[in-house]
């Protein structure tokens, strides 16, 4: 029998950078998605301050100061890279052209709604741009630990926490599992190594659907 | 002949009143004004409005973390109210945690348009972002081809203090990468804009029209940053 291995953080971003398509537009939240950016191939990246086509991170001692990406990184600017002003780089997200928008989250529900910019007991929040990425985005992915610090589910059948979009999330990727969100709810499709589906339901709030072709996933990352 | 240039930071900001709305462009340690906000630092306008991305105070440079600080604002409008984690709390979140100042949370892609809006002479739009959360309740909705939008209005401004590397006296100006940001936008947002410019000022005709990110009629007055004035670095790792 494998051992119980939860995926880490570059396992998991690894897995969602899988999904991109060669010439896609893609947007990556910080934290975890940041990650993503590490295994995608052939792919646009879009970051908020109006960067087109960012590449990797730079050596210290080279970077540019007027080149960051959306996490505040240093990144470099790769061949056929443009640059717009904040309005048009969130025209750009409002409108559609984005293929993917990856991004954190607290909370998602079966219904697709999710939870990301602000806590229980905590005045105020951090939107940044994820209400207009959410509803602009051809497609929402989520990636997220799948349970709280104390082990409370995140996989809800409605969130509790301040919702950012409602009925947006089509892929989420936790330590656990890929799901799609389905209109039936979230459907397991791949499972962390040695993990039942019946552990992972013990965990999830939401009542889970199993892909009858349910597989294991790789560690890629 | 039209001549826009400033002698002096200090001289750039010495009209600014107190509860004069304020617009501060910046994303990721670029783009910022920060000679501009010194110069206010020492001017001392207080009750001011601000509008920004964020609320700075993450480092110990110049930004507007440190009219924050000063308690020079009554309120700012930004797309962050609360930092990530507690623990990476700033002056701005402990003072808005004490109710010592208030703050408009605007997601950031509406703030964008609301400031472009007021450029463009928009009386008002509607965007899809906010639909379904907090942000949107008692704002007015409309249906638009089987899309839920909801009514924003645009932000307008006394001033806005911008940061450029390149100008010519006219005001026409340029952007390096990602400095560029709300630099743009906020210039054609303001009753009067101000710019601090790393290179020295050009003639007029010195930049290829083609060439020009902002034009010099949304420009009032430019200065050059001193020798000795506050320059961007890369933060240390």
């Amino acid at each position: 029998m494998t051992e119980k291995t939860p995926l880490n953080r570059r396992q998991m971003a690894a897995r969602v950078a899988q999904e991109f398509r060669e010439g896609w537009l893609v947007n990556l939240g910080i934290g975890i998605p940041t990650l993503c950016s590490n295994f995608a191939k052939e792919v646009i990246f879009h970051s908020e301050n109006g960067v087109i086509g960012y590449g990797p991170q730079v050596a210290e001692g080279e970077e540019n100061i007027n080149m960051v990406n959306a996490g505040g990184q240093h990144v470099s600017l790769l061949p056929g890279g443009s640059i717009v002003h904040h309005a048009d780089a969130f025209a750009i997200i409002r409108a559609g052209y984005l293929d993917v928008s990856v991004l954190g989250s607290y909370e998602v529900a079966e219904n697709g709604d999710f939870a990301n910019w602000k806590t229980a007991g905590r005045k105020g929040g951090g939107i940044g741009g994820a209400m207009d990425l959410a509803v602009g985005a051809k497609q929402v992915f989520i990636i997220m630990e799948h349970t709280t610090r104390d082990g409370k589910p995140r996989l809800l059948k409605e969130v509790a926490l301040p919702a950012t979009a409602r009925g947006v999330v089509k892929l989420l990727m936790t330590n656990l599992g890929l799901f799609d969100v389905t209109p039936g709810g979230f459907a397991l499709r791949e499972i962390a190594p040695g993990y039942s589906p019946e552990e992972v339901q013990a965990v999830t709030e939401a009542e889970l659907l199993i892909s009858p072709d349910l597989i294991q996933i790789s560690g890629t990352g | 002949m039209i001549d826009k240039i400033f002698s002096s930071m200090d001289e750039a900001v010495a009209d600014i009143s107190d509860g004069s709305t304020i617009m501060f462009p910046g994303f990721g340690n670029t783009g910022i004004p920060r000679n501009l906000m010194a110069a206010l630092l020492t001017q001392g306008a207080k009750n001011l409005i601000g509008i920004s991305n964020g609320s700075g105070g993450r480092d110990d440079r110049i930004d507007i973390g440190v009219l924050v600080r000063a308690r020079q604002f009554k309120k700012l409008v930004m797309a962050f109210t609360a930092s990530p984690h507690p623990s990476r709390a700033t002056i701005f979140n402990e003072l808005y945690e004490a109710e010592e100042i208030e703050a408009e949370l605007v997601t950031q892609g509406t703030m964008a348009e609301r400031i472009r809006a007021a450029g463009a002479g928009i009386g008002a739009f509607y965007t899809p972002a906010s639909v379904g959360t907090e942000l949107a309740e008692g704002k007015e909705h409309r249906t638009i081809d089987g899309k839920e939008y909801v009514l924003e209005y645009p932000f307008h401004a006394d001033y806005a203090f911008i940061r450029a590397t390149r100008a010519d006296t006219w005001g026409n100006l340029q952007f390096t990468l990602a400095q560029r940001n709300f630099n743009p936008i906020m210039a054609m947002a303001a009753k009067t804009t101000i710019v601090e410019v790393e290179e020295d000022i050009l003639e007029a005709g010195a930049i290829d029209p083609d060439h020009v990110h902002t034009a010099g009629i949304f420009v009032d007055r430019i200065v050059k940053i001193p020798e000795d004035g506050i320059w961007d670095s890369v933060p240390q790792r």
